[in-house]
């Protein structure tokens, strides 16, 4: 069993450029044994660059990673039996059952369960004898995560692992992706959802850019924003009329935004910002077309920190 | 049972003891890779079309349109009863009588090949074209009938003894020729398209990040061309002897060493056009310029000779042309190895050089 002490990967400084693009620029993280880490961001961000560079697919420019105390330069024979790995857009052959797919993996990997019982961990077994060419999306993405797992791996790279999928399968995924975090595996995953990584990382790093924007639990670096909770309305054609000023003056109010023609709040209180809300626009003889209410999300402190929508890009 | 179903199970990973599980042949990497190769292969009917019943169709197609046929009997027409009383005698020819207008109808349909008729004072007037083969045959044979008819008598006797051998029809020729063609074209095709295509989906590239020796991948491609070859090679020779009763006059053991090394060389070529190609575009047209002038040239259906002679010595040094000369040899003169040793020489060199720059060049994602 490797030893708990230490991080489980190490990157520092790590730095990579494609002609005149830089992709990861002097990154830095350390991850803990049987933690689940996620790399957020938006397309572009570095995410999946950062992630190929730690599996030993791409080679940085500068910069070092250490996994499990190992490095690519002396071990790599040792990392890729210890590494499990699901890269994104990888189509497995279509010609080959489900069985079939997962046994050929298996021969890769001196430990790890039989190929059936990796593919009963990710619920296929129905789909045992099914050409891959005719799973679903999501099933597709459960056989990438058995192949990923069927090594037995100390350290699991997913990139954007539920991209694509229905909702529905996402959740399944999901689920399966906690009783590994609860096995105590460690986990390294990337994505785009906020939700996502809201609901499976015990810490994240918010990328953009090449870099390391924000570091912490979700929970913490929602905190830091210093807001709790969202309140967007629309007044519809009688908004232009809205006298904006007295609603930042509101009791519990953090800030006000105007937004495509609605207005997005902050606020730390919500049950004495809304009542105040009501009671200023019935003054101002707005009428109300749209109300909505939401808690702060990761998907706030990017926009908080970088004044853009993850989206956007 | 292992740590991931005691984590199905929801128990600590520390909690169960692990003992390795006996691994037998069928758990080695290259087993399975090559195994995949087979499974990929005969689940693809094209493929399987086109290595396996595309040869046979076209050896079938080929050997009965170019048959030796029993010499043909040639139609002819006289234009009076007593020239075809003459005529008939010759069983050479198929005699019929009509009058002068049906004839010049005939000889120009092609239903005669040469039209018999009276001329003045008891001659005779053959009409006939004279660039047809046919015409200028029945042309012999008649006025041979009509003068011995009339009391001609042969000073010198002769005798004819009919000669068939096997080894010098067409089919003969073409046979080793398909042999070639089919060789070079599963070697190329067979690796180009399956590795491109794995290249492509970043298939290669989830592969490179486990464990799976890169050697071995390879290989895996190189075996399984090689146990595709019994069959592929079986089922052509195999046709070609039991229908067309194709000579296979050298040894077993060296027609098979050319085999292989012809399938090598191609499958090493083959791996030198894959070794950078990102999409199946890009690699077929690569395929299509390197097969396409070797189709021509090198002498699958026709003599590599008839081309001039300051081509010849690229033409020989094409591993198509050595292959298929090589494959003639041993089939149709029964040549041992050292006899072919030019063309042995030229498939290897080919092999090695290919499969150096492939590896060179190779992009492993």
């Amino acid at each position: 069993m490797p030893s708990p002490a230490g991080a489980a990967l190490r990157v520092s400084n790590l730095r990579k450029t494609y002609k005149d693009v830089v992709a990861v620029d002097g990154l830095n993280l350390e991850i803990r044994h049987a933690e689940c880490f996620g790399l957020l961001g938006p397309n572009g961000a570095g995410k999946t660059t950062t992630l190929e560079i730690c599996e030993g697919l791409t080679k940085p420019d500068s910069g070092d990673v250490e996994l499990l105390g190992l490095h690519w330069r002396t071990d790599a024979a040792e990392l890729r039996q210890r590494l499990g790995i699901q890269l994104q857009e990888t189509q497995l052959s279509e010609k080959l059952t489900v069985y079939e797919t997962v046994r050929l993996f298996r021969s890769f990997f001196r430990n790890g369960p039989d190929a059936a019982e990796v593919i009963a961990l990710v619920q296929l077994e129905e789909k045992s004898q099914a050409r891959v060419g005719n799973l679903s999306g999501g099933q597709k993405q459960r056989l990438a995560l058995a192949c990923a797992l069927v090594g037995d791996p100390d350290l699991i790279f997913l990139d954007e692992p539920t991209t694509g999928l229905d909702p529905q399968a996402r959740r399944q995924l999901w689920e399966l992706i906690d009783r590994f975090r609860e096995a105590g595996r460690t986990l390294v995953l990337t994505t785009h959802y906020m939700d996502e990584a809201e609901r499976l990382c015990d810490r994240v790093a918010i990328m953009d850019h090449g870099k390391v924007i924000a570091l912490g639990t979700p929970r913490g670096l929602v905190e830091s924003i210093g807001i709790e909770h969202l309140i967007e309305f629309n007044a519809g054609g009688a908004g232009d009329h809205l006298d904006a000023a007295p609603l930042s003056r509101l009791e519990g109010v953090h800030s006000v935004h105007t937004e495509d023609g609605g207005i997005q709040m902050q606020v730390t209180e919500l049950h004495r910002a809304v009542p105040a809300l009501l009671t200023e626009l019935a003054r101002q003889r707005v009428p109300l077309t749209e109300l909505r209410t939401h808690s702060a999300s990761l998907e706030d402190v990017f926009v908080a920190l970088t004044g853009r929508h993850l989206r956007d890009e | 049972m292992s740590d991931l179903t005691a984590i199905l199970n929801g128990r600590e990973r520390e909690a169960t003891a692990q003992a390795p599980r006996p691994r037998g042949i069928a758990d080695n990497p290259l087993v399975q890779l090559t195994l995949v190769r087979f499974y990929e292969f005969f689940r693809e009917p094209e493929a399987v079309f086109w290595v396996f019943v595309f040869p046979l169709l076209m050896a079938a197609g080929l050997g009965i349109a170019f048959r030796n046929r029993p010499a043909d009997v040639l139609p002819v027409v006289a234009e009076t009863p007593e020239l075809a009383a003459v005529l008939r005698p010759e069983k050479r020819l198929n005699v019929r009588q009509m009058s002068p207008a049906e004839a010049a109808e005939a000889l120009r349909i092609g239903k005669a090949v040469l039209a018999i008729e009276p001329g003045p004072q008891g001659t005779v007037t053959f009409r006939f074209d004279d660039t047809n083969p046919d015409g200028r045959a029945a042309h012999l044979l008649a006025d041979s009938a009509i003068q011995r008819g009339a009391g001609r008598t042969d000073p010198v006797a002769t005798t004819d003894s009919v000669v068939r051998e096997p080894g010098s029809r067409y089919i003969d020729f073409l046979v080793p020729g398909l042999l070639g063609m089919n060789l070079m074209g599963s070697g190329i095709w067979g690796m180009g398209f399956a590795i491109v295509d794995a290249r492509r989906k970043k298939l290669m590239k989830r592969l490179v990040a486990t464990p799976m020796p890169r050697t071995y991948y390879l290989l895996s491609f190189v075996l399984s061309r090689l146990l595709m070859l019994v069959l592929e090679v079986g089922a052509l020779l195999g046709f070609a002897a039991l229908i067309f009763g194709v000579p296979l006059r050298g040894s077993a053991g060296s027609l098979t060493a050319l085999c292989v090394l012809t399938s090598l060389s191609f499958s090493a070529l083959g791996l030198l056009i894959a070794s950078r190609a990102r999409t199946i575009e890009a690699a077929s047209g690569l395929m299509n310029v390197v097969m396409m002038p070797m189709w021509i040239a090198s002498g699958v259906f026709f003599s590599s000779d008839r081309f001039p002679a300051v081509l010849q010595p690229f033409i020989k040094a094409l591993p198509l042309t050595a292959a298929i000369d090589a494959f003639r040899a041993n089939m149709l003169q029964g040549a041992g190895l050292t006899r072919v040793g030019p063309q042995i020489g030229i498939l290897a060199f080919w092999l090695v050089f290919c499969f150096v720059v492939a590896l060179k060049l190779f992009r492993w994602r």
